[in-house]
């Protein structure tokens, strides 16, 4: 059949008329698979909702016991039958719990890769490359200028300057899931075994990711036991991006502001946010690692779901690759 | 060049001037020779390259890249080497290693203008991407990372446990890749001897007058001389060598072939260099804003030469001939100065007058009402003092005049950094004005100092609640003729300004005070400001 006949975009995300289910929708729909946790892909709301066991726990961390109707956990691997389309989710390397969905009726597969990496991330299972007629990707970082370095590196810079200045509280903002623990686990494997202070927007998540079984050494709340300033002096404090330009910030002694994300590439990007220290750690995919999957998984034919559409679908036309872009909306193209 | 690079990509994100001279001066301790030599070059601006012309690295990049993707790339960096120090792909096979700043440097140095161009696609091949940006920014001369000669020397300064003015004196009689200077600096060789004449020698510096400094020192024993608005420099003419330093130590030469060409005397003064006539040939002396027009030129045309002759203000002598007099009084030198600048060309040296006095009552007096507008307060010396580098408090004294005031409105404020990077804390202030017959206010300044921290808690707090409109970091507040903030500004000065939409800039502004007892409709007018550059010029 024609991929457009199994899967196409329509406004509340992409939509399998076959299976009657969206993919990530952003508005509540009665059937939803969601690929990861993140907010903007896994809404609350819906009546159904099909994702890994992972994904369904962050849901519920997240919006509380009553995130939706009924939920059903899906192992990686399992094939499910949804009205007679085949249903399979597949590791994506973005965040724990993150899969690919792969949707199949007569004959026709597509894989929707939500978001995803191909780089070695602590925190999560790694991206399986899933052969498909269709594959559709993401693009957030889809621009040649996108080469995100080696992520050990990036970590070494951190434990340098906290040598260099010992006086002052590294701050570093991460999105709560994922990205922190990720930078968390990245610290620890370089041998950085300090405490590690954390955002209240954190605790639940960081507690999660370690009840599966990732070790995050130790961690204590950023909270001032007494009026002491003083008591950060030299620490890596983590917490959500916004935070650090919140009155949140003022418990520390001279913070040195640090930004962990693929954006941090341009210097511009860390200026304007008055970022001392960028650390470019991205859950996402670079521009090598995006035409390395859509070579490797040898498809015939590309969609661009968000991000640079523009640069990736040209990139499949000089590739010989049919490419277009879906124009999906809804989604945080800055999200990281 | 990868070391060099991290500490260039450090130095841009970096506010805080401790830190940045932490950074320089860790690198300098870490990198060997000659990379640091070449970096210092690089930083304070005395490396000599032919230049790369951006058209060619675009050409380089485009032998293997799709037009239509780099055009891409380079719409979201907006900044050409950086857009082509992250897309460079080097060809299948080669793995970046890293090429030592100093062999880049001498290379290029070395090549010809025909092997220009496979040089540098070679090294872009054997850079990672931060070394490259590096290595781009250097070949096309774009470096501009915020850090100022001086603060590397400071930082030179820092590692060698030296003070700054040590540095300051021998850095014009050094050259790029600076090998003796850093043994030097590194305990492993003795101060640099110099054979280049007509170094810059540290200046003398005054303290301001504050609360009772005055108190029980005896005005017979100062001599005063107006402080005039227009920038301190050093003038040099040693064995046939002329050269004319700022204060700092930075050769400003090549603006001022005027004032050089006159100087037929043989010695070292010091003095303010202005624009306008002499009081030895009886014209006014002109405004900073007048003098502007002829700083940070590499040339000067002739008609810059002829509306705006230069000339100094001899104040004091360092070098008589070529003896030191440093060691003599302030009189004895005075007497030497005299008999140098009477000898001198009378439109472009006269002395610095003294202005008699007999009580401190008298010269705050003569302070607050100076006899020229471009008299901007007064220099106190003490008679018996020798010339002395640095900033010692008691021999010199600077009594500036009064700092000037407006009330203007908060427009827009923007977070700050560091300690302060979860404060509004870069205030950008307006006045009122008519466009097009609506009352309107039009930025004048911004101003990031003055208050005390309970009045930033003030200024943030109203910042967070009164935001209008966002731009990344920067917030937009109401400012409405019966609801906003007045802030009283105080500025050393007014500059006609192109670049600014109000037509002024004020020099040095701060906040002075929170006028939450006055509404915005009660703050200055733009033709307040305008009256106070008319009535200087």
């Amino acid at each position: 059949m024609k991929p457009d006949a199994l899967l196409y975009p329509a406004p509340k995300g992409l939509y399998c008329e076959i299976g009657d289910f969206y993919i990530d929708p952003v508005q509540p729909v009665d059937r939803a698979l969601i690929t990861h946790g993140h907010s903007d892909h896994a809404r609350s709301g819906h009546g159904q909702v099909l994702a890994t066991r992972e994904t369904l726990d962050i849901m519920r961390i997240r919006y509380g016991e009553g995130f939706c109707g009924t939920s059903q956990a899906v192992a990686l691997g399992e094939t499910i039958t949804v009205n007679g389309v085949e249903v399979r989710f597949h590791p994506a390397g973005h965040v724990l719990g993150s899969a690919q969905i792969s949707v199949m009726a007569k004959g026709t597969r597509i894989v929707v890769s939500g978001d995803y990496k191909r780089r070695r991330d602590p925190t999560c299972l790694a991206f399986e490359p899933v052969p498909c007629d269709v594959f559709i990707t993401e693009a957030t970082f889809g621009l040649p200028v996108f080469h995100h370095p080696d992520d050990r590196a990036e970590m070494q810079k951190l434990l340098t300057s906290l040598k260099q200045f010992p006086e002052r509280t590294h701050v570093v903002g991460a999105y709560a899931l994922g990205k922190a623990q990720r930078v968390i686990a990245l610290l620890r494997e370089q041998g950085y075994d300090e405490p590690i202070y954390i955002h209240g927007a954190l605790q639940k998540l960081c507690d999660y990711y370690r009840s599966e079984g990732i070790d995050l050494g130790e961690i204590r709340p950023a909270t001032l036991a007494a009026d002491d300033k003083q008591d950060f002096a030299g620490t890596v404090v983590i917490g959500p991006p916004a935070a650090f330009a919140d009155r949140w910030a003022r418990r520390f002694v001279d913070p040195l502001a640090i930004f962990a994300s693929g954006w941090m590439m341009i210097r511009q990007r860390a200026k304007q946010r008055g970022v001392e220290l960028p650390l470019v750690i991205s859950d996402h995919c670079d521009w090598p690692e995006l035409t390395r999957t859509i070579r490797e998984i040898g498809t015939s034919q590309v969609w661009v779901t968000h991000g640079r559409e523009e640069a990736l679908v040209r990139w499949c036309e000089l590739e010989g690759i049919a490419a277009r872009p879906l124009h999906l909306v809804g989604y945080d193209d800055e999200g990281e | 060049m990868k070391a060099f690079a991290e500490l260039l990509d450090r130095l841009v994100l970096t506010p805080q001037r401790n830190a940045k001279i932490r950074l320089l001066a860790d690198y300098f301790v870490t990198a060997p020779d000659p990379d640091r030599g070449y970096a210092l070059a690089a930083i304070a601006g005395t490396l000599s390259l032919a230049t790369v012309k951006p058209a060619m690295i675009r050409d380089l990049l485009l032998e293997r890249m799709d037009e239509v993707l780099f055009r891409y790339s380079y719409d979201y960096v907006g900044d050409l080497a950086e857009t082509v120090s992250l897309v460079w792909e080097p060809p299948e096979g080669v793995v970046p290693d890293d090429i030592p700043l100093g062999d880049a440097i001498e290379t290029l140095q070395t090549t010809g203008r025909a092997n220009v161009r496979s040089i540098v696609r070679d090294m872009l091949d054997r850079l990672d991407t931060s070394a490259r940006f590096a290595f781009l920014k250097l070949v096309t001369g774009g470096l501009r990372i915020g850090v100022s000669a001086k603060l590397a020397k400071q930082a030179l300064a820092e590692m060698g446990s030296k003070d700054v003015t040590e540095i300051e004196t021998l850095w014009h009689g050094l050259a790029p890749p600076y090998l003796p200077l850093f043994q030097w600096l590194a305990g492993e060789a003795d101060r640099p001897v110099l054979s280049t004449p007509a170094v810059f020698h540290s200046v003398m510096l005054a303290t301001p007058v504050g609360e009772g400094d005055l108190d029980g020192l005896d005005p017979k024993d100062f001599a005063a001389e107006w402080k005039w608005d227009g920038i301190r420099v050093q003038l040099a003419n040693i064995g046939g060598t002329r050269r004319l330093y700022s204060r700092s130590g930075d050769e400003i030469s090549s603006a001022f072939p005027d004032v050089l060409e006159a100087a037929d005397f043989s010695g070292v003064i010091d003095g303010e260099l202005l624009v306008g006539g002499t009081a030895r040939t009886n014209r006014a002396t002109r405004t900073f804003s007048d003098l502007q027009q002829r700083l940070n030129r590499k040339t000067v045309s002739h008609k810059m030469l002829d509306e705006y002759p230069a000339f100094i203000r001899a104040y004091d002598v360092l070098f008589s001939g070529e003896t030191d007099v440093r060691a003599e009084d302030f009189l004895a030198r005075r007497a030497m100065l005299g008999d140098l600048v009477e000898r001198a060309s009378p439109q472009h040296f006269d002395l610095s007058p003294l202005v008699p006095f007999s009580s401190w009552e008298e010269l705050d007096q003569l302070r607050s009402e100076p006899p020229d507008p471009v008299i901007e307060g007064i220099m106190l010396k003490r008679l018996d003092s020798p010339y002395t580098a640095g900033r010692a408090k008691g021999p010199w004294f600077k009594w500036k005049r009064a700092a000037y005031n407006v009330d203007a409105v908060l427009m827009y404020a923007q977070r700050g950094h560091g300690k302060r990077s979860s404060y509004y804390s870069d205030f950008t202030f307006g006045v009122w004005t008519e466009i097009d017959g609506m009352e309107t206010l039009v930025p004048v300044g911004k101003a990031y100092f003055g208050f005390t921290d309970a009045e930033l808690e003030i200024l943030d707090r109203f910042v967070r609640d009164n935001t209008t409109e966002r731009f990344g970091p920067v917030r937009a507040v109401r400012a409405e003729p019966d609801f906003g903030f007045v802030l009283e500004v105080a500025f050393e000065g007014l500059n006609r300004s192109t670049r600014h939409k109000s037509g002024v800039a004020m020099r040095f502004p701060r906040i002075a005070r929170l006028r939450q007892d006055k509404l915005p409709h009660e703050a200055d007018r733009l033709a307040t400001l305008q009256a106070m550059i008319e009535s200087k010029s």
